[in-house]
């Protein structure tokens, strides 16, 4: 009977260690301050949330929207939570409608979850533009998607075949085998290989599940099972990083080409060592500047965000509105040796 | 390897030759030897298939370094599994020492390498100490506190990393290149890796701690009646389990480079299959760690050789699920041909 007191009390008390490393996750969305600077019913003022504070990623596309702010003559404020939670992103949103912000610029934590926030917001008169990260369709205006998969595709088919000469046998490191996007892309990319580049011939697809061991090892048996391989495709960030650290320790390094999809920072050292040509990824900077310029156009009535609405973007140009109210910021910007420097996402 | 549980019956006089036979035959039973000669068919295969697996410059040094890290866990993992216990945290305990590894190099830039071995080990035994002290003194099943502290430790790390990570970069050039550098062509953490696994098995194979593991493991009641330190031991046994995680952790730091807060993940599970198939009897007291260190070798070189073989990705988890029930399997039918021969031994005389 004792013992199994004992036992209770360890299991409550583990339960409550339990419990209070999970409130600890939850407990810092509250330290962001959205009270200053609205400027009240302005229709080029612009809030920026991000999916939270502090990620270099956001920073650059903040900066961006800041560049375009200054072009067409408005104001971007940036608020946003500390942590990338679900509902986190809510209290923000009702505060600038209750500012009577233009419009918010929004990446969303999730789907549906701010949806009734932005709805009210969007009742209030605030225009609601999505970027990067959408909701579903009703909740928002126009959603500023960072490249679509057939540019992702091709982009990427474009940058193995310059690096290998367009002939040799690649293999493509993917993330998940269920992953959906990444899926999508491969589809596209072997239709891509076949048509146009009779002599590139695509001999291995492995999945590295987005984990960094597992695409480093998985990296080394492609290497081991293909001595003739000449290229690896990557369009997963992780595994692009994985591939490269173990292609940087390897004889293969130089001699097998490695491209995909990759976040600078994580490529750097890569790019400098010459592991790694160049890769591409969409510019963060140039998708805030487009979103501002969206949210611009439709708080100031040029648009509705309408199937076939046109806006200005400044140096991106003209953009139109697609179906489902989404604009497509274009092709993935290639990062190389010349102007990796300036990105710190 | 039942010989640590069973004594044998004196054996009656004979010929030199019957014994020698016996030797080899016993060697020839050994589970260490069967997983080894399994391992060299396995590289004489897939090397025949694919020369560099074995004889190119990257297939010999990835073929020893890969199972340094599991080689790591495998050892501690069977201190513990000997005591009829299990440590399943270990693998959140890796990925949280390897994130410390890269924050303390980001915070000190110039760190000497020695003491963030150091570190890592200390920390990875301040966390061992923990599943030890609500095993030992809280008598819960280690299943369920580590499977606890597991979640825990893997929820502290997602809090504290978030969506960050360790890059390459942020690492100094001296440490990275541990995770390649080679001594006689052997690569340095597969040596640090083998002398732990030496240590450890000549500990448990000689000395009196390392026998009262055994005993604890055989029969727990029994041991405390006996009078043996029970709670020490079993504590020792999480802590330096937890240790071995920690330098787990700064090697796989050193190997990849880049730790997110999923590094390590699952990685237990490996552990503990490591152990038993190189013969480590998951209710405890029996097997040795060559057994495991030769189980961790034969997972690892598994997983990079079906590859190379041409065996898809989605198939390789079910071979070597394949291989851990077929171990436990010629276990079970193994001693039950031993009891047979016993009890015909006895009936004999």
């Amino acid at each position: 009977m004792k013992n199994l007191q004992k036992r209770t009390a360890a299991l409550a008390g583990l339960a409550l260690l339990a419990s209070l490393g999970l409130t600890a996750c939850g407990s810092d969305d509250d330290g962001g301050d959205g009270g200053d600077g609205g400027s009240g019913g302005d229709s080029s003022s612009i809030t920026m949330i991000p999916k939270n504070l502090g990620n270099p990623y956001f920073d650059a596309s903040t900066a961006g929207a800041e560049a375009a702010a200054e072009e067409f003559g408005g104001s971007v404020e940036e608020v946003g939570p500390d942590t990338a939670t679900p509902d986190s992103q809510v209290s923000f949103i009702n505060t600038a409608a209750q500012q009577g912000a233009g419009a918010v610029v929004v990446s969303a934590n999730d789907p549906s979850a701010i949806c009734d926030a932005l709805e009210e917001a969007s009742s209030a008169g605030v225009k609601v533009v999505t970027f990067d990260s959408d909701t579903e369709p009703e909740c928002r205006d126009i959603f500023v998607n960072q490249a679509d998969a057939a540019g992702i595709a091709a982009k990427q088919v474009e940058l193995i075949a310059a690096q290998i000469g367009d002939e040799g046998e690649v293999a493509i490191l993917s993330a998940a085998a269920n992953a959906t996007n990444q899926n999508a892309w491969i589809e596209l990319m072997e239709a891509d290989l076949e048509e146009n580049h009779p002599n590139i011939e695509l001999v291995d697809i492995v999945y590295g599940d987005d984990d960094d061991q597992k695409s480093f090892d998985q990296t080394a048996a492609l290497l081991s099972a293909h001595p003739n391989l000449k290229g690896i495709i990557s369009p997963t960030t992780v595994g692009i990083a994985a591939a490269a650290r173990y292609l940087s320790t390897s004889d293969a390094k130089g001699k097998v080409a490695l491209t995909g999809l990759g976040a600078p920072s994580q490529m750097k050292a890569f790019i400098e060592d010459g592991t790694v040509t160049e890769f591409a990824l969409w510019n963060p900077e140039d998708l805030g500047y487009l979103a501002a310029f969206a949210a611009n156009a439709l708080a100031s009535g040029d648009i509705e965000g309408a199937e076939g609405d046109t806006f200005e973007a400044g140096k991106l140009g003209e953009y139109t509105v697609g179906a489902d109210g989404v604009v497509v910021l274009g092709e993935p910007y290639v990062f190389d040796a010349e102007n990796i420097d300036q990105f710190k996402f | 390897m039942s010989s640590h549980t069973l004594t044998r019956p004196p054996a009656p006089a004979e010929s030199s030759a019957s014994a020698a036979r016996r030797v080899l035959g016993g060697l020839l039973r050994s589970r260490e030897l069967a997983v080894l000669l399994v391992l060299v068919l396995l590289v004489v295969v897939t090397t025949a298939k694919s020369s560099n697996f074995l004889f190119g410059g990257d297939g010999w040094r990835d073929l020893l370094v890969t199972p340094s890290i599991l080689l790591l866990l495998a050892a501690g993992q069977t201190l513990v599994i000997i005591t009829r216990n299990v440590d399943l945290s270990v693998g959140s305990t890796l990925g949280l020492t390897a994130y410390l590894t890269g924050k303390l190099f980001i915070e000190v830039p110039d760190l000497p390498v020695p003491l963030v071995f150091l570190a890592g080990l200390a920390f990875g035994a301040l966390l061992g100490l923990v599943n030890g002290l609500l095993v030992a003194f809280g008598r819960v099943p280690a299943l369920v506190i580590t499977l606890g502290t597991l979640m825990i430790y893997r929820g502290v790390f997602l809090e504290w990393a978030g969506s960050d990570r360790i890059n390459p970069s942020d690492l100094p050039a001296g440490f990275l290149s541990l995770g390649t550098d080679q001594l006689l062509t052997i690569p340095v953490l597969t040596i640090i890796a083998l002398v732990v696994v030496a240590a450890v098995g000549y500990y448990l194979h000689t000395s009196r701690g390392g026998r009262e593991l055994y005993a604890i493991g055989s029969d727990p009641d029994a041991a405390q009646l006996f009078g043996l330190p029970v709670t020490r031991r079993v504590l020792a046994a999480f802590v330096v389990c937890g240790a071995l995680a920690g330098l787990a952790g700064v090697f796989y730091a050193a190997r990849y480079g880049s730790i997110s807060s999923n590094a390590g993940r699952n990685i237990e599970l490996e552990a503990v299959a490591a152990a038993v198939i190189g013969g480590v009897a998951i209710f405890g007291g029996s097997g040795t760690v060559w057994g495991a260190a030769a189980g961790a070798f034969l997972l690892v070189t598994i997983d990079r050789a079906l590859p190379v073989l041409g065996i898809p990705d989605f198939w390789q988890r079910a071979v070597v699920g394949a291989l851990i029930i077929g171990a436990v399997v010629l276990d079970r039918v193994l001693k039950k041909r031993q009891e047979r021969r016993l009890i015909e031994a006895r009936d004999q005389s």
